[in-house]
Order: structure tokens, then sequence, then C-alpha cells
């Protein structure tokens, strides 16, 4: 762990995080730094606590104790949309879509505009708008599918809008939860060539299981156990370190 | 794709033209007028319906307390004209005459503070509309902003109901008890006992539906619309999209209630008094089950609904004045277990397929309008 470390220009910096269930430290004393453009990949065994590290940046949990900063911004205080506002964005591990709307009208939801009460009542779908829905969803392979109700898609093709939803957000971090779990081979190729052209111009936290997807996209890995850091560094790094191998790779 | 976002659809104005002849029409020249006073009343009912459609059908978020702003927007209407009834010529064999007569029956020998504003109609009006509002909006905020949603939620509005009623029935002196604000006579020295003005809040009525059902399209039609429906099914995302989910709730309970207290309103004018039975618990369920029947994702199906059940109600409480209730209670289960979309899912499950052969037969012309209003989530009228 590289605590007291702290250059000014990271974009995100997670220090001393904790959070406890009952007791329970799911995640415990984390410290780690995101730089712009970096694409993080965090790996580790069930139950390592990293759904709950981006359940926490994105305020879906609230820490015990610690801190995380975004552009300088303490976001633990925060809420939810705010945080989403401040330039966060998340795909849930499951696909998490509106199923009873449209594909058209899911990604027209997650457009950064509108988004009060009184701003989603005068919101109007211009060619601004309708430019960039078609835009997306030719890029996440569903502008056939533009006008289907989402509960129509397959499992594949919902993951896709999910990624398609953020992607029209813009943020300037991206958190994937298991991007490319439950997915056939052909829509796993796909969906490696989808993100490789969205995580350009961004920084990107992702957790893979999928160690080929690893190696392809990411610059650092940083492997969690119990909830702590066990080893940080570049996949050959990771790869080669003794304890990682005992605890999850060798398995 | 442009049509969605339109501001009233095709099958929007059809709706619409369809509900006018009905009520501006059909109903005012085959009814007397003694009926059609009734269907007046029961229309009142549609207002908290459609209330409901957008709160429960589309947002998600069930109020088991209607009632409570029906029953505010019926007090303050009720408050006004009871207070133009109660003039000192009227009550001069009062022991102190100008206030109305179950205060002085009580005792009380002015007239309490809150009551004071309402001998103005325009304070009145505004107050049929921001009362229940503000009432709404400190429920919703409490609730909403610490996520009491589900279950919880519509326990709670039930709770509120029930406190109403009973802090109405409980301070007599100053809202009339259980008995309510009877005897009213008059709005701006115009009789409404009479039939002519029956007939003519029946009409306002009419038009006063005819404004928030143009007001609900248009709401459904916006985005906001889609947020409702979004935060239903998966409300957290909806969070993560960088929308305030409370915020949302909190307006659409808000427009609830302010539909609900203009239907309150409109009732105490055409029925002449404004009681507690119309506030608590039973009211307030009831509500929710013009709904349900009406189908709780269709607008035009909440009117249909709340006349439909409140007829039934008439002619089977006239007839069979014990068996009522469980006609009522059966009819409810009967709804949520076999048509779960209610008069509207029958509609557009059997009636509108079959006109749509129908008219492809003479037309030839693939009619596109229903295919897309299936498509676009949400379900036709």
């Amino acid at each position: 762990m590289i605590i007291g470390y702290q250059p000014p220009d990271f974009l995100l910096a997670v220090e001393g995080l904790t959070v406890s269930f009952d007791g329970f430290k799911a995640v415990n004393d984390l410290s780690f730094y995101v730089e712009e453009n970096e694409i993080r990949v965090i790996i580790g065994p069930n139950g390592a606590g990293k759904t709950t590290v981006l359940d926490l940046i994105c305020g879906k949990t609230k820490a015990t104790s610690g801190s995380i900063r975004f552009r300088g911004q303490e976001l633990t205080t925060l809420k939810e949309n705010d945080i989403v506002q401040a330039g966060v964005g998340r795909k849930f591990q499951t696909p998490s879509i509106y199923d009873d709307l449209t594909v058209f009208e899911n990604l027209e939801i997650s457009y950064p505009r509108g988004r009060t009460v009184f701003g989603a009542l005068a919101f109007k779908r211009d060619a601004a708008v309708r430019e960039r829905v078609e835009e997306v969803a030719e890029m996440i392979f569903l502008k056939d599918r533009i006008d289907t109700s989402a509960d129509l898609l397959s499992h594949g093709q919902k993951q896709w809008l999910e990624i398609g939803m953020l992607l029209i957000q813009d943020p300037e971090l991206l958190m994937l939860d298991e991007p490319v779990a439950g997915m056939s081979v052909s829509e796993r190729v796909k969906t490696a060539e989808l993100l490789q052209r969205i995580i350009k111009n961004r920084s990107v936290l992702v957790i893979e299981h999928d160690m080929k997807f690893v190696e392809d996209i990411a610059h650092k890995v940083t492997v969690l156990h119990q909830g702590k850091i066990l080893s940080e560094g570049s996949m050959e790094h990771v790869k080669t370190d003794p304890k990682v191998i005992e605890v999850y790779l060798g398995h | 794709m442009m049509d969605s976002t339109r501001f009233l659809k095709r099958a929007d104005w059809i709706g619409i033209a369809v509900l006018a002849l009905l009520l501006v029409v059909i109903l005012p020249l085959t009814l007397d007028i003694f009926r059609l006073n009734l269907v007046g009343k029961y229309l009142t009912y549609a207002f908290v319906a459609m209330g409901l459609v957008l709160c429960w059908g589309f947002g998600g978020i069930l109020s088991l307390g209607q009632g409570v702003f029906f029953g505010l927007g019926g007090y303050c209407m009720a408050m006004y004209l009871k207070l133009e009834a109660s003039s000192i010529e009227n009550t001069k064999i009062q022991s102190t005459p100008g206030i109305p007569d179950f205060m002085d029956w009580n005792q009380l020998t002015q007239l309490p503070l809150f009551w004071q504003p309402f001998h103005s109609l325009t304070f009145t009006v505004l107050a049929i509309v921001l009362v229940p509002a503000f009432f709404a909006f400190v429920i919703g905020a409490a609730m909403f902003k610490r996520r009491v949603g589900g279950v919880y939620f519509a326990i709670i509005t039930q709770a509120i109901a029930a406190i109403l009623t009973i802090l109405i029935v409980g301070q007599q002196g100053y809202t009339g008890g259980i008995n309510g604000i009877t005897d009213l006579r008059t709005l701006k020295g115009w009789d409404i006992r009479t039939d002519s003005a029956k007939l003519i809040l029946y009409f306002v009525c009419v038009a006063c539906l005819f404004g928030c059902i143009v007001a609900a399209q248009f709401i459904r039609h916006a985005k906001l619309g889609r947020i409702l429906v979004a935060m239903r099914d998966k409300e957290d995302r909806v969070r993560f999209s960088g929308y305030s989910v409370a915020n949302f709730k909190i307006f659409v309970f808000c427009l609830a209630a302010v539909f609900a207290a203009i239907g309150g309103a409109m009732f105490t004018l055409q029925v002449g008094f404004m009681s507690p039975s119309f506030v608590g618990i039973v009211p307030s369920i009831e509500m929710v089950i013009y709904t349900a029947v009406g189908g709780r994702l269709s607008i035009f199906g909440a009117v249909y609904g709340a006349l439909l059940v409140n007829f039934a109600k008439t002619s089977l409480s006239e007839s069979f004045p014990q068996l009522w209730l469980f006609g009522l209670g059966a009819l409810f289960i009967a709804v949520v277990l076999v048509f779960p979309n209610g008069l509207a899912g029958i509609w557009r499950d059997y009636a509108q397929p079959y006109l749509d052969r129908l008219l492809q037969k003479r037309k030839t012309l693939p009619a596109r309008w229903n295919d897309s209003s299936v498509t676009d989530g949400a379900p036709a009228e």
C-alpha cells in the first residue's frame, strides 16, 4: 500500500476506506489512486469486496470511514445522483435497464440533460438528442432494435444497452462490474471491441474475472483479498506475485 | 419515433373525443338532472383515480390516503360556502350570529382564525390547490427523502387518512365533526341547489376533468412520464442515471394530491356538503379500487373505472345494501387476479385488436398507431 504518497493530479483518490456490515469489514482500510485516462482492473476471489468498492464510490453503500475524492471533491457525503453529475458512471453486474421502455427511451433517459423535475417536463426530443441516441445505439450494436422494448433483448444485448446508457452519460470515470459475464463467445469479442472503443479519453475501473480480457485492457491491476489490497501493479507483476497465485490465480 | 413525444397522440384525441361525446352529449341528453348530478359526483372520483394512475400506475407509489387530499379540497370549498351561508341575516336566531351553525352549537363565540381567509373566493380557490399540495409535499419529503416506499408508504398514508378523520370528528366546533359541513347554499349569491345550477356545475366539473386529462397526458408523454415508469422498474438505476428519485416522487405525489383536491372541491359544489366519511381509510381504498378497475396504467381507464364502480355501487346498494361491500371486495380481487390492467387492459387486449381488424379490412392500410402505442411501453387507452 502506498499511504502518504499522493501526487495532485489523481482523478480518483481512495484513502483509508473502510465499510463494516455488522462488524464484518467488507472493505478494510483500502487506499488506491486512479490517474487520468487509466484503465484499472480490480480482480480477486469471490467475497474480496470488489463490488463493494464500486458501491462505495458510486454512493450505493455509505462508507464507515475513509475518504473518496474525485477531482478533489469528496464523494462519501454526496448522494448517488450528485455523484453521477460529478462525472462518475456505473454499470452493474446484472444488467440494470428499464424493461418497460424501448432501447431509444432507455438511452434518452441517460442523456445528461433535463435531470430536474421541471427539466424533465420541459425536455424536448430534439435533433441533438436523437442523433446522439442513434449514434450510441449503433455503437452498441442495437441500431436496428432501437424501438424494441428492452425486456425483449437478450442478456448480452441488455449488457450492451447498459453500457450504452453509461456512454451517453459521458462520465469521466467509468466503472464496469463484470461487463462480459454471462455472454456468449462471440458477444464477448464484440464487447471487448466495444469497450476498447469507449474507454478512450476517460478513466475506467473494471471488475472482471476473465483473465484474457483483463490482460487485453488493463494498464494496472489491483488484486483484492478480504477487503484489502493483496497486490497492485502491472499485469506481469501481479501474475508472478506468489501471494496472488496462492489465493486467486492458482485455483 | 416522433409521435411518442408529441403533446397529444392521435389515440389521445380519439379518447378525449369519445369521452367528450359521452359526458357532454349522451349523458346530459338521456339522464334527468338527479341522475346527471350523480354522474357529476362519480366524476369527482375520476380526478382522484387519474392522480393515482400517475402516482401508482406510472410512478409505482401506492397511496392509500388519497381521501385526505380529496377531503382537504372538499373542506376548503365547503368552508367558503358555509361562511357565505352563515350571514348574519341567515343566522340571527343563533346566540352568536354570523358564524357557522355548528360552531354556535359548540359554544364558539367567534370565527376561528383559520376560517377567516375563507371569506375570499380567490383565497379559497388557491387554497383548494395549494393546501393539499403543501400537505403532500411535507408527507412526500419526509418519506421519500428517507427512502420510505412500497408497503410502508401505503401504510403511512393510510394512517394519515385515519388521523385526519379522527381530527375532523374530534374538533367538532371547528370542523363540523362527524356530520361535516352541511347546509351549503350559495356561491357568490348563486344558489347551487337549483336544477339549473346543478347542470352548470356538472359541465364545470366535466371541463375541469378534461383539463386534468390533458395535463396528465402531457406529463405521461413528457420525459417525466418515462422517468416515472423507469423509477417504478428500477429505482436505483434512475439514481445512477443522475436523477433525484425523491424529487420526482414528491412531484407526482403532489400532483395526485392536487387532482384529488380539485375532485373534492367539485364534490362539495355538486353534492352540497362535505363530511369525514369521504376522508378516511374506506373511501381512500375505494379510490384505489376505481383506479385498479379502470386500469392503473390508463388515464381514460381511470375515468371509466370511477364511473362504472360508482354506478354499480349506487344500483347495487339500492337493491342489496348489505351485500354491496362484499361485491366491491370481490370485484377488486377479481380484477387484480384476472385483469391486472383493468378495463383498459381488456380494451387493449380484446376490443382494440378486433376494431383494428375491422378498420384494416376497410382501409387495407396497416393501423400503425396501435402498434407504436404498445411498443413505446405505455399501454394504450
